[in-house]
């Protein structure tokens, strides 16, 4: 039984991720490859606010969403001005640089070793201990994520982002300051990974960078392109079939060494099947071929 | 935006790995009517249309809509000052409907803003007069019964349509038009036409670009030959298009 909360409690942190990026890479058309160094920021944020300064959970959420934000600016302002791949390539650099400091600056997150004994949260005077109730906490922030990345995709703004994605030119001719409508929908993607981020450290207790590599912006890529990017429910879809399906792995009974290369290699797998047969994705309207 | 304010250019220059686009150019546009620009492929006139909307930078010269330069403005900040435009290779968002296209088109809009995008204060309504709008621009251009159908299932030339509604949308005073009736059906250019004439009635200045002289010689009050990245030649259609030097020219 806490296994399987345990696996609900991932795929909410990830609906949270996927679901935040389809901001970006769905409705937008910016594939930023820096989700995962936004996760981390959000989770070392609030993880060392809360070991250091004994900030609570949602103290260190609202910290670790704005730090994250901010941070966002400095990447998206310089490289937003960049086009398609550049983008790509910004964003991966960034990525790069982000989970080197956190491996590097042993004095503040004590790099590799990681930070351990992160609270768990208490809400209100409520301390969620039990696996139950963080299936319940992330849930409720799952379907915050959702609501927010829906309502911006829904409103005349996520118009003027679907504008941007189909044809910038267009939407500049029709006097959209284009750039500042990127920088606002990159940082409101980027606090909500910090969102994730912080769930995911309050969740495990400790953190070190292992969890917020390249690798971990690709599986988040990979969710939102095989569930469909810019859908409704793909990103949803594409985070509980890659938590799942690897953890339906364990069952086959591989040894462990294998298992773990072994999801590289479906992750990969998956990709290219669902570039050639399905570019649009499981449930998504729009393809990256253009 | 003041009813006098027009574009004005100075000595503007443009070349393209070598090749001139624009040669010193000289320019003066009236302040409303409808002006025809033509000349043979290569004579600068969609430049001309890029330099003045700002996607394109000169290398030298300069660009006054009314007294402001507008150079090193951004092409959304001209906008804003009361430009729009349409591409020669029509631009649209052609993955949602006909309705939508135009509603995106409309300025300040409240709900483009993040903070009312989230909490939908006064969206609503506002989105509500948008595509009341929108629907009258729509039925302005003949296009309402298509409001709901995606862009990209129109026909071409009702997609030209559409991105001159789009236009039309952004209450521009002034309007640049890259052929707005190149390679549609003679009748529905016709209507296009006539769309124009009564933008003119309605104190807009409708500049655009036209390879078929018949449509300026009908449309337009002032035409602009350009060759070579140069003016050789402007006025009363009637008068300048009788010049046989001219024609020679332009047929080359």
């Amino acid at each position: 039984m806490v296994y399987i909360e345990h696996i609900l409690v991932l795929i909410g942190i990830y609906t949270i991720l996927s679901v935040s990026l389809d901001l970006l890479a769905g409705h937008t058309g910016l594939m930023a490859m820096s989700h995962a160094a936004f996760y981390g920021l959000g989770a070392y944020t609030s993880g060392l606010a809360a070991v250091y300064f004994g900030a609570p959970f949602i103290v260190g959420v609202l910290l670790g969403m704005t730090v994250a934000a901010m941070v966002s600016l400095v990447v998206s302002l310089p490289s937003l001005r960049l086009r398609d791949d550049y983008f790509v390539i910004a964003t991966f650099a960034f990525q790069i640089i982000l989970f080197s400091i956190f491996n590097n600056w042993i004095g503040l997150t004590s790099g590799p070793l990681g930070i351990p004994a992160i609270p768990q949260p208490s809400i209100f005077g409520w301390t969620i201990g039990s696996h139950a109730g963080f299936v319940a906490v992330a849930a409720i922030l799952a379907g915050f994520g959702y609501f927010v990345v829906w309502r911006i995709a829904t409103s005349p703004f996520g118009r003027v982002l679907n504008a941007i994605r189909e044809d910038e030119i267009f939407a500049q001719a029709l006097g959209k300051h284009t750039l500042w409508f990127k920088v606002e929908a990159f940082a409101v993607s980027a606090a909500l990974a910090a969102l994730a981020g912080s769930l995911f450290a309050h969740y495990i207790t400790f953190i070190d960078p292992t969890s917020f590599t390249v690798m971990e912006s690709i599986l988040i890529i990979s969710m939102v392109i095989i569930g469909g990017a810019g859908s409704r429910w793909g990103p949803l879809i594409g985070a509980v079939v890659l938590v799942t399906l690897p953890e339906a792995l364990r069952f086959v009974g591989l040894p462990s060494s294998v298992a773990a290369n072994l999801r590289q290699i479906i992750y990969g797998t998956l990709l290219v099947i669902m570039m050639i047969v399905r570019p649009r994705g499981l449930v998504g309207k729009y393809g990256f071929g253009r | 935006m003041k009813r006098d304010v027009t574009f004005r250019c100075e000595g503007l220059s443009k070349s393209f790995d070598g090749v001139q686009a624009l040669v010193d150019f000289h320019l003066v546009l009236p302040s409303e009517g409808i002006v025809a620009i033509i000349g043979p492929n290569g004579a600068g006139k969609t430049t001309l249309i890029n330099l003045l909307t700002g996607f394109l930078r000169p290398d030298s010269g300069q660009v006054f809509l009314g007294e402001r330069k507008t150079i090193n403005l951004a092409p959304h900040k001209i906008a804003r000052l009361g430009v729009a435009r349409t591409f020669q290779d029509l631009r649209l968002i052609l993955q949602v409907s006909v309705l939508d296209n135009v509603m995106l088109s409309r300025p300040n809009q409240r709900g483009e803003r993040l903070f009312y995008a989230l909490t939908r204060i006064g969206v609503r309504a506002e989105q509500e007069r948008n595509r009341d709008v929108s629907m009258e621009l729509l039925r302005f251009v003949g296009l309402k019964d298509k409001a709901g159908k995606l862009a990209g299932e129109l026909s071409y030339g009702q997609q030209k349509f559409l991105a001159l509604a789009c236009c039309l949308a952004t209450d521009a005073k002034i309007l640049l038009l890259d052929e707005p009736v190149a390679g549609v059906h003679p009748e529905m250019a016709c209507r296009i036409l006539e769309l124009l004439r009564k933008l003119r009635d309605d104190g807009k200045l409708v500049v655009f670009i036209e390879h078929d002289i018949s449509a300026v010689r009908s449309t337009a009050e002032r035409v602009i030959v350009m060759d070579h990245g140069k003016i050789i030649a402007q006025g009363i259609p009637s008068e300048v298009l009788e010049r046989s030097e001219i024609m020679e020219a332009y047929l080359g």
